[in-house]
């Protein structure tokens, strides 16, 4: 026993803090030229959201950094063959510790929830973002297994591939069609919101930067889940424009019709444009689940 | 004709994929390695009426941790496929796994662990130690407790049922939200299979946590107030009391989701006026609770490991317990932060972030009264230790990422990312599956009498923490590049597929880490003259149970102790051990009803998943049947008089001094000290040689 | 020696009856929070009739009083059959407890006939999501009274047989509780499902 117990403790520890010295190096070399979505944001709501978690982590850290240092400096200043300081099977107690021991963390979780409410509320993906230009509507209708964009006032529609113009304020008014719930994401841009058969859920965002920026859905809805994947790319007013109006004289044209074939279980689906000749397309995909009760749209506090 | 008797059961059900064919052949082979050494040793009659039939919580307990830790590696097998394939599969590649075949793989993962594994070994460890800690010979029901024990077996067979009928599993997700699992998106019998398997357990677990609240309630030893308790006992209160408010929310909505599928029903379905939104309500109800219940017996064996290896008292156990108790409470108004991303208005989405915020800090307290328990203790680095050490790091890092995950706004970005995951399983391996390895190995001398090799058990901490960090902490990071969870394939221009094959390497890792622990077990019973636990309290614990032999008679103690302070076991010692007393003891039956209860009831379910109606019948009336005739048996105890008490503790005592006497194996290495791996090898290539010449066997064979 | 070791019995049996007791409390409790939930279900789903006849134009008012008084009446003899168990009076129990299971098939003949009559006229738990929500939260309780009638059967031939002994006292407590409990029940659905309804 002797002979074993100076390695006991570096014995242990050791190889756990040289890989986790290891990975550190490792993941930073390997993160290199990637895109780190989370804090690589190129639009309005993904900043904040950003912001928000690096502040609420920063706070938390304040807490658990000298919690966890605590933990394994007295597990290891009271190991026994430590001789030096005092021993006292009595200490630890004490009204005072007791006390310290709720108020401090419930003093952080006070900080917390304070920041936490008016955040969400700020935050919150039916918000209208206040903005100088003119907001753009896209409706979403996720189906299986891909997205159908349909921009009801440039009479447009698109299939995996969505163009905003930067600076615009953009609602994304979400549903779904014989498709259980998806979840529509543009991690670089903000936060998801699902897409769900019978609802409208609203999410707004907002473009920065230029850039073509990876979609998915969020949310496992089948067997064609990860294929289920879509651009976004962010230009100027200009460059979006000309888009609108290049799209709008296409041959191949969003109808009943082409919307059955849509409906229709596929995978991997390319990325298609067409020019909208259903104008309420999207209303009626909507209405199709409404039984005998109101239209359920979110809880939107505009 | 065949559809009446056979439901929707065809020829095509059989095995016929490669993993269908593998699971079978593999269980198959299993079934019939034991039943071959079970007519070799001539041991059928002795396992019927020794363990299967028993109705001692010791040995259901043992059952459960057997039956538990298989279905660890089978979970965990399925874990390095899904690994596998997701390091693969980059690009152009697929892997070597469908999509569909690969989501039933992580909702089987799920599943599996969740109710198979961490809950089978709680009520493992509830069955054994709570009954002993408490100073009571039983619990309250022993009828209870093996109808829930063998009800989670049947549990066990439907999850692993669709490998030899049917070959498809719910590929929806451990929680099979709804439309997705509904006939319009899963029309299979997946599903069935999910929804059945969950239900019987489900309703086993019920049956055992009413069993154990009525215990700790009703049968702790005179003078034990609740207050006086071990935290361990508290811990399984709290988690419980837990149960019966929660798994009746999951046993109704596995019905409604029954119904949808079975009647045509529309209460989640999309059109009909079905509610989908109100399934993730109600399983989330359930669901968040469920990962408190998992983890507050956990809390309450760190607790005890902490005062024992730091040989003082708990500190603040006031706060402790409270801190227990508001873990408790407040798990049940937290449940929407599971879903903060469909939709609800900020007001609601903040009020259920605040909520969560709560939790932290009762589990705070926790942390803190460990913290101040060291403070100024001796303290020993024991394999428990160990445990509880690796536990504190993860779990703080996992209950951290937690608090980001609080923050609606965060969780928009973070929801159902590989973030998510991370978190989850930081908690839930630190947390729950380190609070079960420090248990095993705090009470193993207990249990079988043995004391682990703390050498192995160091090196299989070490696995178990490097594999863990090799995968998880790449997971945090491919959450924070926007990986969603459950994706079988991805672009490689996303970078992502190193850290992918980071989280594999882990994942192997890790498996060593198991192997490890099994060795050590093996590696312990090779040295058990040196580590024989002769005292019963190997650690100079406090608490009841080691105021027992270990193992421990059958029926505990041959008196109920008095109990005068917390600590008990720890003030009697102080006091003076009493000396040995007799006194008649009433002993419960073993009884079979439990088993014939379950497999009808394991029947009907399966007559429900392939709509077979005369077996669906036949079975719940068998039920029904055997439950009345149990039931109104009033001849289900006898009596062992005090003198055959004595006698039985006289044998004890003369058996073990027996044992001492008897010459060790040979096993060619130094005793002096626990094994290493090379000695292991050594002992083992030695042992195996022998087997092979025919002489240790029979040897083995005599001293058994 | 003797003497003690009886006393103890009785004192086992005792200990164990409150346990048992106990135990079946915590059950029920269980029991109600899956009604909660079929209740919850029910809330929500009320108005999904997809344009279909509503509960106020399906439902029966004298019909669901007509339910109430009777499963009322039968915790009434339910309780005096309680009271016959105490006092060992065997013949009572077995009238008393009659009458109760009596009451309880009336009831359910009742509710039969309210769903054939539902079903007959193309209202199924499949039309629309209210439907299925009164079914099964009205079946539910309506498997449940069932279940208490087989029980209530089988321990009246037991006692027959047996007479009364203290498990079977003990057996009918709990099937006395298990009773009242699906009464209440049944008042909250009377008042949930029914009145307000028609409200």
């Amino acid at each position: 026993m002797g002979k074993n117990r100076k390695k006991n403790g570096w014995s242990t520890a050791g190889p756990i803090l040289l890989v986790l010295a290891g990975l550190a190096v490792l993941i930073t070399l390997l993160l290199r030229d990637t895109n780190v979505a989370l804090f690589n944001s190129k639009g309005l709501i993904a900043d904040e959201q950003q912001s928000l978690m690096l502040l609420t982590v920063g706070i938390m850290l304040i807490l658990g950094i000298p919690a966890v240092c605590l933990i394994y400096f007295t597990a290891w200043r009271y190991r026994e063959s430590n001789t030096r300081p005092a021993r006292n099977p009595n200490a630890g107690h004490g009204k005072l510790l007791n006390a310290s021991m709720w108020l401090v963390p419930g003093a952080i979780a006070l900080v917390l929830a304070m920041i936490l409410w008016p955040a969400t509320h700020h935050l919150a993906p039916q918000k209208q973002i206040a903005a100088e230009a003119k907001p753009l509507t896209i409706q979403v209708v996720a189906l299986r297994w891909k997205w159908l964009f349909i921009y009801p006032e440039q009479k447009i529609a698109t299939v995996n591939y969505v163009q905003v113009p930067v600076g615009t304020p953009v609602t994304f008014e979400l549903t779904a069609d014989e498709a259980p719930m998806s979840s529509f994401w543009i991690p670089n841009l903000g936060g998801m919101l699902y897409a769900m058969t019978g609802h409208v859920n609203r999410l707004n965002l907002l473009a920065t930067v230029p850039g073509d920026y990876p979609g998915s859905s969020a949310e496992i809805n089948g067997a064609g889940f990860a294929g289920m994947k879509f651009t976004a790319s962010a230009t100027s007013k200009e460059t979006f424009d000309q888009w609108v109006r290049d799209v709008s004289l296409t041959a191949k044209t969003m109808d009943g019709t082409e919307y059955d074939k849509l409906l229709k279980p596929s995978e991997n689906n390319p990325s298609e444009l067409y020019s909208l000749l259903e104008n309420d397309l999207y209303d009626k995909v909507v209405m199709k689940y409404m039984g005998s009760h109101e239209a359920h749209t979110d809880g939107a506090h505009h | 004709m065949k559809e009446l008797i056979l439901g929707k059961l065809s020829m095509h059900a059989l095995p016929h994929e490669w993993f269908t064919i593998a699971g079978s052949v593999s269980f198959l082979l299993l079934a019939l390695t034991i039943v071959v050494v079970l007519t070799w040793t001539k041991r059928w009659k002795w396992l019927w009426k020794e363990w299967l039939t028993s109705v001692d919580p010791k040995k259901i307990g043992i059952m459960y941790f057997i039956a538990g830790g298989f279905m660890l590696l089978r979970g965990g097998l399925d874990a390095i496929m899904l690994w596998l394939q997701q390091a693969l599969s980059a690009g152009e590649a697929h892997g070597y796994l469908t999509a569909d075949h690969f989501q039933q793989i992580f909702t089987a993962h799920g599943n599996i662990m969740v109710f198979f594994v961490a809950m089978a070994l709680i009520f493992g460890l509830i069955n054994y130690f709570v009954p002993l800690q408490i100073g009571a010979r039983d619990l309250a029901s022993p009828f209870l407790n093996t109808l829930g024990f063998w009800l989670y077996i049947g549990g066990v067979i439907m999850v692993n049922m669709f490998f030899f009928l049917g070959g498809e599993y719910a590929a929806t997700g451990w929680l099979a939200i709804a439309p997705l699992s509904e006939l319009q998106f899963s029309p299979g019998m997946g599903v069935d299979y999910w929804i059945w398997s969950l239900q019987i357990a489900g309703i086993g677990t019920t049956l055992g946590a009413i069993n154990f609240i009525m215990t700790i309630l009703k049968m702790r030893a005179p003078g034990m107030s609740l207050w006086r308790m071990p935290p361990f006992t508290w811990g399984s209160l709290c988690s419980m009391i837990m149960v019966v408010t929660v798994f009746p929310l999951l046993t109704a909505t596995l019905f409604l989701l029954f119904f949808d599928r079975y009647f045509g029903t529309h209460f989640f379905t999309t059109m009909g006026g079905g509610d989908p939104m109100m399934y993730t309500n109600l399983i989330w109800m359930w669901g968040h609770p469920e990962v408190y219940i998992l983890v507050l017996p956990a809390f309450g064996v760190f607790s005890e490991v902490v005062a024992t290896f730091s040989r003082k008292r708990l500190a603040s156990y006031t706060s402790n317990v409270l801190g227990m108790i508001g873990v408790a409470t407040f798990s049940l108004s937290v449940w929407l932060h599971h879903f903060f991303t469909m939709g609800a208005s900020a007001d609601v989405n903040a009020f259920f972030g605040v909520m969560t915020m709560v939790i932290a800090i009762p589990t705070s307290v926790l942390v803190f009264s460990w913290i101040a328990t060291m403070y100024k203790g001796r303290i020993q680095f024991k394999t428990p230790m160990l445990w509880f050490l690796g536990f504190i790091g993860i779990f703080a890092v996992g209950g951290m990422a937690g608090v980001v995950l609080a923050v609606p706004p965060a969780d928009f970005q973070l929801h159902n990312s590989l973030f998510l995951v991370a978190h989850f399983h930081s908690n839930v391996i630190g947390g729950v599956l380190f609070g079960i390895f420090a248990a095993l190995s705090y009470w193993f001398p207990k249990i079988t009498g043995v004391r682990l090799n703390e050498r192995i058990g160091r090196y299989a901490f070490v696995a178990w923490v490097v594999g863990f960090c090799l995968s998880f902490i790449p997971m945090y990071i491919l959450g924070f590049m926007g990986a969603t969870r459950r994706l079988d394939h991805y672009d490689s221009a996303t970078g992502w597929q190193p850290l992918y094959v980071l989280m594999f390497i882990g994942g192997l890792v890790i498996a060593i880490g198991v192997a490890l622990q099994i060795i050590q077990i093996i590696a312990s019973f090779m040295q058990r003259r040196r580590l024989r636990d002769t005292t019963g309290d190997p650690w100079d614990g406090r608490s009841l149970e080691w105021a027992t032999a270990s193992p421990p008679q059958a029926y505990n103690f041959t008196t109920i102790p008095q109990v005068e302070q917390r600590d008990a076991f720890w003030h009697m010692k102080q006091q003076g051990l009493p000396k040995p007393a007799y006194e008649n003891i009433i002993v419960p039956k073993n009884t079979g009803a439990g088993i014939y209860i379950s497999a009808f009831a394991f029947l009907a379910s399966f007559g429900f998943v392939w709509e077979i109606t005369w077996l669906i019948v036949a079975s719940i009336i068998g039920v029904l049947a055997v439950f009345v005739v149990r039931t109104f048996n009033d001849d289900v105890e006898y009596k062992l008089t005090a003198e055959q008490v004595r006698k039985l503790e006289a044998e004890r005592k003369q058996k073990d001094e027996a044992e001492q006497q008897r010459k060790a194996p040979a096993l060619g290495i130094d005793n002096s000290e626990d094994m290493g791996l090379r000695d292991f090898t050594k002992a083992a290539a030695t042992f195996g040689l022998d087997v092979i010449r025919n002489k240790r066997w029979r040897t083995w064979q005599k001293q058994n | 020696m003797a003497d003690m070791a009886e006393a103890k019995l009785t004192e086992h049996e005792a200990h164990y009856n409150d346990r048992v007791q106990f135990g079946f409390w915590i059950y029920l409790m269980t029991d109600l929070l899956m009604f909660t939930v079929l209740f919850a279900v029910y809330a929500v789903l009320r108005d999904n009739t997809l344009g279909g006849p509503g509960g106020d134009e399906l439902f029966s008012q004298p019909l669901a009083l007509t339910e109430t008084l009777i499963l009322l009446t039968s915790s009434f003899t339910a309780g005096l059959g309680m009271i016959a168990a105490r006092r060992g009076l065997k013949n009572q129990v077995l009238v008393w407890f009659g009458i109760t299971f009596m009451l309880g098939l009336a009831f359910l003949s009742f509710e039969l006939k309210e769903f054939a009559e539902f079903i007959h006229e193309g209202h199924t738990m499949n039309t629309n999501a209210f439907l299925s929500s009164f079914f099964a939260l009205v079946g539910t309780h309506g498997l449940h009274i069932t279940s208490g009638l087989l029980w209530m059967a089988i321990t009246l031939i037991f006692v027959m047989r047996r007479g009364l002994n203290g498990p079977l006292v003990r057996k009918l407590t709990l099937l006395s509780l298990f009773w009242h409990f699906l009464d209440i029940v049944w008042i909250f659905i009377f008042s949930v499902v029914y009145l307000m309804a028609l409200a």
